[in-house]
């Protein structure tokens, strides 16, 4: 039932539509037609795994039927459409949708075909669930890397065409609009028998791997993070212009989520303003190098210390009023400095200094020796280093006196408190923390947009930032980056879900809170807490035995 | 020689008076209890002491230092430990976590030396980590320091939360029930766990408790309230004979189990 709702409503809200625009293989099958049979599955597998019976029947029944009841609200759709003109109230039922639907054949062959696609992605779910993990892992890595490369042709395709060897693979893999049937049958060969190989030795390599004396573990260590940061490196020059400026994009969210992560995951201050020390950064940036402006007319590099001055400073400065709020207060305080700040910034009073709704332009690139960063190829270098900075001090601070003070504010204020944790210095340094990073961000964003608008800082910046590290894990410094690229990045290369970003939003964190409350990487500690549970209370349990039959 | 005075010590809260004008004297080394009927103002004497509640009359020495108006942070500096009625430890911090948060107070890492990895900064992690082993083989949970704390048993818990209040390292530790909602054995064990602390380092302790076995069994003197006001203080063996201490418990069974004990 639920399924079939959620099936009508990506329908009628366009999403469909708007997805159907790109084909995943050529002429067979849409991105919007994988986004219905993907509903359908889903719903297929959940019937199959809550069947209570045991006998493979029944679960297939199951799933059959609760696939053909997506299939057939969609055709219920198409039927009441036909009938009824529903484009008063949904705009996006037009006719071109009822055309996909039904797989341009007319309603009363689509409804049959709709119901029975839904009925054959419901059994196949079913089958799925009955089936072994290999065949299970078999069918669903290619599927996922089918999609995905389907998804993301746009990306790929230009960048595979850069290089002599892998254009051929271009030619053959891709047409213009997606997938060759070809191409995705060696491309689903290909992944399935990689992750048959892995699933046979993988468990013995990583044993190997284990079995190695620490001297080797740790060259293995070092010589694989030598290879993240060469690949890290030549990033920019491979992927072309947009993908570097994704990227640039995703290492600036990188560098707020790890400053809010401090203020958030570590010592639980919940702070919804976290966008105004972006825009403190931006300005302090733009107001002390910015010829336009022409007070100071520093280079970057004299302005970036003012600028994270600034923001150490204002984040105390928000720290004080709030140090005695908790929880929602303190959420609600932190959301009307953000929007102080920003109407501030846009009021006519300090439109001398602060260039008012206009910004304030022509901020000069950072350089180094003769180097300018001057596109994003060149700025993500900058960020790049910004990330290894911030990231680096944060693990430090995490594993410290500090953050153990952070983490137990975060847990208990009183009890910390009467261990000897000083709460306003503690608090203070947390938000003084967060902010620096935060404004350390603000200040490349300035320079890398040569311009800033006090509408670039609106209060949904904060809230992008708390979803990111909320889907990363909270507390987790990894997460942040996972996170980072999931919410912040993907939606950037996908263009069809730029409309539906609050949607998906949305939808990505409901799933998360009910499948992995602890994010996507959550921080080792938290890792242990979640998921090892079951392995502690097992040990637990052993242990609590053996006193009583001592006994 | 006192440890600990309350001179005439008040605390109300609206109209009750949780703490009535108590004095209370509590000599260096002993095991000194605290007992009375549910509401008569024990824990709230131990927020007064512990900087949670400012009391409005009346002073609180400790080693001649005045406490009233200081902050809880301030007063375990002083060297005052205590742990809580329903435990409370950081729930999803690890066991060697809580009990190098109670260190914290004796180390002395700022911001650059963490973030620079100064030498000093590294040596005294190391020693604080050394400290933290030591003070988790002495609490019983040697083995345990990386299970998250609210992953342990409850008995386990318990010793966490006094082996987090001994890194503190106090002159004066407070327990608040330590054997509430514990079988016999676990009570007799730690029974004698309170007793080595004491002996062992030299602690004072006062504490709260409702087990009268316990009470009668290691205190050497207890002080009962009852609405606030102190009724009645001797040797345990003074306290049971006491007809205001029995009217005060008369019909809770408890004095019954007194006469028993």
């Amino acid at each position: 039932m639920i399924g079939g709702i959620a099936g009508v409503l990506l329908a009628l809200i366009g999403m469909v539509e708007a997805f159907s625009q790109r084909d995943i293989i050529n002429n067979l099958i849409s991105m919007g037609h994988t986004l219905l049979l993907l509903v359908a599955v889903f719903f297929g597998y959940l019937a199959a795994k809550r069947t209570t019976r045991a006998e493979l029947l029944w679960i297939l029944v199951n799933s059959l039927i609760s696939g053909l009841i997506v299939g057939g609200l969609v055709a219920l759709l198409v039927i009441v459409g036909s009938l009824i003109n529903l484009r008063k109230v949904f705009v996006n039922a037009m006719p071109l949708l009822y055309e996909l639907l039904t797989f341009k054949q007319g309603t009363q062959v689509g409804v049959f075909l709709l119901l029975l696609a839904g009925a054959m992605s419901g059994v196949l779910a079913g089958l799925f669930f009955i089936s072994p993990q290999i065949i299970r892992r078999m069918l669903i890595m290619p599927l996922t890397g089918i999609i995905g490369a389907g998804v993301l042709q746009d990306m790929l395709r230009p960048t595979f065409a850069l290089w002599g060897p892998l254009a051929i693979i271009n030619e053959w893999l891709y047409t213009a609009n997606g997938l060759t049937l070809n191409g995705a049958i060696g491309l689903f060969i290909l992944i399935a028998a990689v992750s048959l190989f892995w699933a046979k030795r993988g468990s013995s390599i990583k044993t190997g791997v284990r079995h190695l004396p620490p001297k080797g573990q740790h060259i293995l260590k070092i010589t694989s993070l030598l290879i993240l940061i060469f690949i890290l490196l030549v990033l920019p020059q491979i992927l072309g212009l947009f993908l570097s400026e994704v990227l640039t994009i995703v290492g600036l969210y990188v560098l707020l989520g790890l400053g809010l992560n401090i203020v958030v995951g570590f010592a639980g201050l919940l702070d919804l303003g976290y966008v105004a020390f972006f825009a403190i950064g931006a300005y302090t940036m733009a107001i002390l190098t910015s010829p336009e402006l022409a007070f100071f007319n520093l280079s970057f590099w004299g302005a970036l210390p003012f600028a994270i001055i600034m923001g150490v400073i204002s984040g105390v400065i928000l720290g004080v009023p709030v140090l005695k709020m908790r929880g929602d207060y303190l959420a609600i305080a932190t959301l009307g400095f953000g929007e102080i700040i920003r109407i501030l910034v846009l009021s006519d009073f300090l439109r001398p200094w602060l260039g008012g709704a206009q910004g304030v332009g022509k901020i000069p690139k950072a350089s180094v020796g003769g180097f300018e960063f001057a596109g994003p190829p060149q700025i993500y270098y900058l960020i790049l280093a910004g990330c290894f900075l911030v990231a680096f001090i944060s693990w430090r601070l995490r594993d410290s006196r500090l953050g153990r003070a952070w983490m137990a504010v975060r847990e208990d204020e009183d009890v910390a408190q009467a261990l000897g944790v000083n709460l306003v210095a503690t608090k203070l340094l947390a938000f003084a923390t967060g902010a620096a990073f935060s404004a350390l961000s603000g200040a490349i964003f300035a320079s890398k947009l040569s311009s800033v608008y006090p509408h670039s800082f609106n209060v949904m910046i904060s809230i992008n930032i708390i979803c990111l590290i909320i889907v990363g894990g909270m507390g987790s410094i990894p997460g942040v980056i996972v996170g980072s690229i999931a919410l912040v990045g993907l939606p950037e290369l996908l263009r069809e879900f730029a409309e539906y970003r609050l949607l998906v939003y949305g939808a990505a964190l409901v799933a998360m809170m009910l499948l992995k409350p602890e994010g996507l990487w959550p921080s080792e500690i938290r890792r242990r807490e979640l998921h090892g549970d079951e392995l502690v209370e097992t040990k637990q349990a052993s242990r609590d035995e053996a006193p009583a039959s001592g006994q | 020689m006192a440890i600990l005075t309350a001179n005439k010590a008040t605390k109300r809260f609206g109209g009750l008076v949780a703490v009535d004008e108590l004095d209370l004297e509590i000599q260096e080394n002993s095991i000194h209890s605290i007992i009375g009927p549910n509401g008569a103002g024990k824990t709230t004497f131990f927020n007064c002491v512990t900087g949670f509640y400012r009391p409005e009359v009346g002073e609180i020495f400790f080693n001649n230092h005045s406490l009233v108006g200081l902050l809880p942070d301030q007063i375990v500096r002083l060297g005052i430990a205590r742990t809580y009625q329903n435990i409370r430890l950081f729930p999803n911090l690890t066991a060697m976590e809580n009990i190098l948060v109670g260190l914290h107070s004796h180390l002395k890492a700022g911001f650059f030396g963490i973030v620079l990895e100064l030498p000093a900064t590294r040596q005294e992690e190391k020693i604080a980590v050394e400290e933290a082993r030591r003070l988790l083989r002495f609490v019983n949970l040697a083995g345990k320091g990386d299970f998250l704390a609210k992953n342990l048993p409850y008995g386990d818990q318990r010793r966490l939360e006094i082996g987090r209040a001994l890194a503190a390292r106090p002159k004066l530790l407070l327990l608040d029930e330590p054997t509430a909602g514990m079988n016999p054995r676990e009570t007799q064990e730690m029974m004698d766990f309170i007793q080595h602390l004491r002996d062992a380092l030299g602690i004072t302790i006062l504490l709260i408790e409702h087990q009268m076995r316990v009470v009668m069994g290691i205190s050497e003197i207890v002080t009962v309230l009852d609405y606030g006001k102190k009724i009645s203080e001797g040797t345990p063996a003074v306290i049971q004979k006491d007809p205001k201490v029995i009217e005060a418990y008369l019909g809770r069974g408890s004095a019954i189990e007194a006469h028993g004990a």
